[in-house]
């Protein structure tokens, strides 16, 4: 009966494993209901301010705003990455980072320079690990994507476009499709491409350029600018809260996964311990048996 | 139509108001601006203060908007909330924080990015989340 004192503690062992697990896949399954709630009540803002920037690329306003000029020689990129903060999420931070890599490779192929923004702790971690060259940060946001903490890092990665830093700014997240799919996305954030400044009502997105302008108070430049802004982070804004949606979901899956492993191990420990059991058993009869006959 | 515009209050966190009203005032930033249908487009600031609101046949309604910008086009107003309060010293403040955390992370690390290091440090957490994988269909 030497190994089934072992056997019976390691079972016990997986068994608080699968405890842990269990309430972990519980936790992520509420929050997850509370970020995609979160994720969807983000969505009119980005489609109002989205509407606002179209009628105002339509309009013949006075002046241009730097993220609307595309510039020809791209030189300098900078690249927002959006990570979860904490762990155990599966694949998630991987898949992400993953296309980081792979994108920053190419670039460095065609002479240009990144400099990254890291946006959760996961990406920051891996990019100062690998010595990327990293610009802004900002970790710890919680459940809630809170765009006061996004302000910051974000207005270094602008003012780097406006003063002419970067040439091209991307960003990076998992886009939520379903709880059990999340992808990793590529987007280009600036210069504002043309499908970013189109309304999302259809049928007037084909009208001719227009001839009036605004009124603007108390003048164009400073109005502009702070709808541009604003506009370039809730995109930001919605990519955070779509990235949360999807650490969330990942990390119930994963962590049911788990406890679902757990389970299969505790059955086959428990298998090898009643083997073990029932030999040790059959053995002690033999021997009672044969020491009998042997009287 | 011509008497009613639609109206919308939205912040980054909720959609505050969404309906056809007749008449609006918001506190803008050079003053309390009243706006009825087909009003000349605009776009202004607003201050944090209380959009006055009267849709057909119901109270005047208000609400309260902690400053944002405000559009307007013929028949469709926007009001932008913000969640936070914003001022452009307090955003720049923010700024040079994240930079300086950046600055801070940066201090040792090595001089050169390293893909190698990156590209063996992903494969290698990948074959770890295909082992788990493959582990999982075995056991079923």
């Amino acid at each position: 009966m030497a190994g089934s004192r072992e056997i019976r503690n390691k079972i016990k062992s997986v068994k608080n494993t699968q405890k842990i697990t269990r309430a972990m896949e519980m936790v992520a399954a509420s929050k997850m209901r509370k970020a995609q709630e979160r994720m969807k009540k983000a969505r009119p803002y980005g489609e109002k301010i989205r509407n606002v920037a179209a009628h105002m690329s339509r309009a013949n306003t006075e002046y241009r705003h730097p993220f609307l000029i595309a510039r020809d020689t791209v030189k300098r990129i900078g690249v927002i990455i959006v990570t979860s903060d904490k762990g155990l999420c599966g694949g998630l931070n991987t898949n992400v980072l993953r296309k980081v890599v792979n994108q920053m490779k190419t670039w460095r192929a065609e002479g240009e320079q990144v400099e990254v923004c890291c946006i959760g702790n996961k990406g920051l971690g891996f990019m100062s690990r690998v010595g990327a060259n990293i610009t802004s940060q900002v970790v710890g946001l919680g459940d809630a994507p809170d765009i006061t903490k996004l302000i910051g890092a974000v207005k270094v990665v602008l003012d780097g476009y406006t003063q002419d830093q970067f040439d091209r700014v991307y960003i990076f997240y998992n886009r939520f499709i379903n709880t059990m799919k999340q992808e990793p996305v590529m987007e280009q954030l600036l210069p504002l491409t043309d499908e970013r400044m189109q309304s999302s009502e259809q049928e007037n997105s084909n009208k001719p350029k227009a001839t009036w302008d605004y009124i603007y108070e108390p003048e164009a430049k400073p109005v502009i600018d702070d709808i541009m802004v604003r506009y370039v982070e809730a995109l930001i804004y919605q990519a955070v809260a779509e990235n949360m949606a999807s650490e969330q979901s990942a990390r119930m899956v994963a962590m049911k996964a788990a406890s679902d492993n757990a389970g299969n191990v505790i059955n086959e420990l428990t298998l090898i311990y009643n083997k073990s059991r029932q030999a040790a058993i059959t053995k002690e009869l033999s021997e009672i048996v044969g020491g009998a006959a042997a009287v | 139509m011509g008497t009613i515009f639609h109206l919308d209050i939205v912040s980054a966190e909720e959609s505050i108001y969404s309906g056809p009203v007749e008449f609006l005032v918001a506190p803008a930033q050079m003053g309390e601006v009243g706006i009825y249908p087909r009003h000349t487009p605009m776009l202004t600031r607003i201050k944090s203060g209380m959009v006055r609101i009267k849709a057909q046949l119901k109270e005047e309604e208000l609400v309260y908007v902690s400053g944002g910008m405000l559009e307007v086009q013929p028949d469709v107003v926007t009001i932008l909330a913000d969640t936070a309060v914003r001022s452009h010293d307090l955003d720049e403040a923010k700024a040079l924080e994240a930079k300086r955390a950046a600055e801070e992370a940066m201090k040792n690390r090595e001089s050169e990015l390293d893909y190698a290091k990156a590209q063996a440090e992903l494969i290698e957490a990948m074959a770890q989340l295909a082992a788990i994988d493959k582990l999982r269909k075995r056991g079923h």
